[in-house]
């Protein structure tokens, strides 16, 4: 690892000047969990890491019917586990940490840090760039493609976004707020970033901003869950993942959103696959037309066509789980 | 890092194992050891100051005991545990936060060494291998590795052992699926899972009432 300056603020500003202060390049550092393997590896090489573990206005849970969840930057998946608004109120949210399971990772890992996390490409994390570049080209098309994208994937950018918590947090309308020069809010819909060039931010964050929490709206009695695809039950991140958030009348589903993980650079909403539910009552046959409708657009690359069905199944399986309660 | 490198060669040359060598280490560092009494408050980093890149006073408090090094901020918890203070149970195999070969308690919570620097683990109660052990006795959960073969070449097993050790202080009464999943952050290359299970069920029996020393 290449050395660096560290600092450890006590508040947010704090943080952000220390963060604008040194030429070098500054990344704000959370449970490290990425950060320090990634540093490791030499695909980030900041001058100076700007600790958050002692802003003690980023950490906590607060919930309200009214208002919503609100999740501070530097929640760790076991807060978020272990609390009892979250598991009483939006289980969705629960069952995507939930297949975080390394205990040690849940004891670090924060959920500002799970939606920022870098992407797990395998060229990328070999030092090919963002973009998997050699001699100008890019090496996964013809390369070994099995966990890359199935959507969003013209190029340049193949990999997927690795995080768990963005789906349903997107699906549960969450809205991320930022603190830099100034404070705003950006919806986590608009947060994630397909980049063109292997030096673009991922994240619609301006330099020096960190995330200082994330809003979820109230549940209002949406049926909710999370289907995961994955090889591996621990130490791995799935092959392909499904959020789905419905609000019902009787057995008919009056809205729905559905958000595919790990099938492209971001995290990917399914419009066709809300369409086909809206309005219709609701059944396993609509469930399943509902999958076949989010991987209809799907490109696969040549060594991924198996995510296309793991995407379609996911899907199906997360409304049978938030409808009908179904393992 | 450089030093260090030819301070070991010098060493080699004179016959010196690297082993030995770590362990004058251990004791040169050891000479800044404090007592237990005057753990409380071990210092955090001082707030908005920059450190580093060079070495900077680093103090760290680990199974009770108070260690003041001089590391740079890149130094991870797991490299200053093994190559500064010889307490090097917990092992280094993947060095990226999959494996949990490195796992210690922090404020009793596992985490892997080789995740966190040592700079951040300021202020924070650790708990490594080394100090489950209580005199000659063996910790209960290490007993129960021991009864149900839970180790076949060992490489892993310090790792398992704290990880498991956490988790029975967090499900003092676990299901088999319990464990079976609150296991998920180690692996074993030589499938002892079913040993390791049976071992914590066991444990978590001998265990009531929390283990005394994480
Ligand atoms: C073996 C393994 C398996 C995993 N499996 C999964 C999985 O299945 N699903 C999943 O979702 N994740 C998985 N992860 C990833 C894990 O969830 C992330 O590493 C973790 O959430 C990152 O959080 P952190 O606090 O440690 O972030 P850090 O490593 O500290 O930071 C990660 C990035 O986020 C940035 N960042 C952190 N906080 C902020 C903030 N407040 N504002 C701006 N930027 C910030 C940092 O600058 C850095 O670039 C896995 C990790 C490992 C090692």
């Amino acid at each position: 690892m290449q050395t660096f300056e560290y600092a450890s603020p006590t508040s947010v500003k704090e943080a952000v000047q220390l963060l604008a202060s040194t030429s070098g390049g500054a990344e704000p550092f959370a449970g490290g969990t990425d950060l320090i393997s990634a540093m490791k590896d030499g695909i980030v090489t900041p001058a100076r890491l700007v600790s958050l573990q002692h802003v003690k206005e980023l950490r906590g849970i607060k919930f309200s019917s009214d208002s919503g969840l609100s999740l501070g930057a530097m929640v760790t998946f076991e807060e978020l586990l272990d609390n009892a608004d979250v598991k009483q109120n939006y289980p969705a949210l629960v069952q995507a940490a939930d297949g975080v399971s390394s205990p040690q990772i849940r004891s670090l890992g924060t959920v500002a840090g799970d939606l920022c996390q870098r992407p797990r490409c395998w060229y990328y994390r070999a030092g090919f760039g963002l973009l998997a570049t050699y001699n100008g080209k890019s090496l996964v098309p013809d390369g070994d493609n099995r966990y890359h994208a199935i959507l969003g994937n013209s190029g340049p950018a193949y990999f997927v976004n690795p995080s768990s918590l963005a789906p349903i947090l997107i699906a549960l309308g969450a809205t991320v707020r930022v603190e830099g020069e100034g404070q705003r809010e950006v919806k986590l819909e608009q947060f994630f970033v397909t980049p063109t060039n292997d030096n673009q931010n991922l994240f619609a964050l301006k330099p020096h901003e960190v995330v200082t929490e994330i809003q979820v709206p109230p549940p209002n009695d949406a049926k909710m869950a999370v289907y995961e695809v994955r090889q591996k039950t621990a130490l791995d991140w799935p092959l392909a993942a499904a959020a789905v958030v419905l609000k019902m009348d009787g057995d008919t589903v009056k809205s729905a959103r559905v958000v595919l993980g790990h099938v492209a650079p971001v995290p990917w909403p399914a419009p066709e696959a809300e369409q086909a539910l809206a309005g219709k009552t609701f059944s396993e046959d609509v469930a399943d037309e509902a999958g076949k409708a989010a991987v209809a657009k799907a490109t696969p690359l040549s060594k991924n066509g198996y995510k296309v069905q793991l995407t379609r199944v996911a899907v199906k399986r997360a409304l049978l789980r938030a409808v009908k309660g179904e393992a | 890092m450089r030093r260090k490198k030819d301070q070991r060669r010098e060493l080699a040359k004179e016959g010196l194992s690297r082993r030995a060598f770590l362990q004058g280490a251990g004791a040169a560092v050891s000479g800044g050891l404090l007592t237990a009494e005057m753990a409380q408050g071990a210092p955090k980093a001082e707030s908005g100051k920059v450190v580093g890149p060079g070495t900077t006073p680093i103090t760290l408090k680990i199974n009770g005991k108070i260690h003041k090094l001089n590391l740079e901020p890149r130094v991870t918890l797991l490299d200053a545990l093994r190559d500064r203070l010889d307490l090097t149970g917990a092992k280094k195999v993947c060095d990226r936060g999959v494996c949990g070969s490195c796992t210690v308690i922090m404020d009793g919570k596992p985490v892997y060494a080789c995740n966190v620097l040592a700079i951040e683990a300021q202020g924070h109660d650790l708990t490594t291998i080394e100090g489950l052990r209580k005199g000659g006795e063996l910790h209960p959960m290490m007993a129960a590795f021991v009864n149900h073969d839970a180790q076949q070449c060992g490489f892993c097993t310090p790792g398992f052992v704290v990880a498991c050790t956490a988790f029975v202080n967090k499900h003092p009464d676990p299901t088999l699926e319990d464990v079976e999943k609150g296991l998920g952050g180690n692996l074993c290359r030589c499938g002892t899972y079913a040993g390791v299970r049976q071992a914590v069920l066991e444990a978590a029996k001998t265990m009531k009432g929390g283990s005394p020393n994480a």
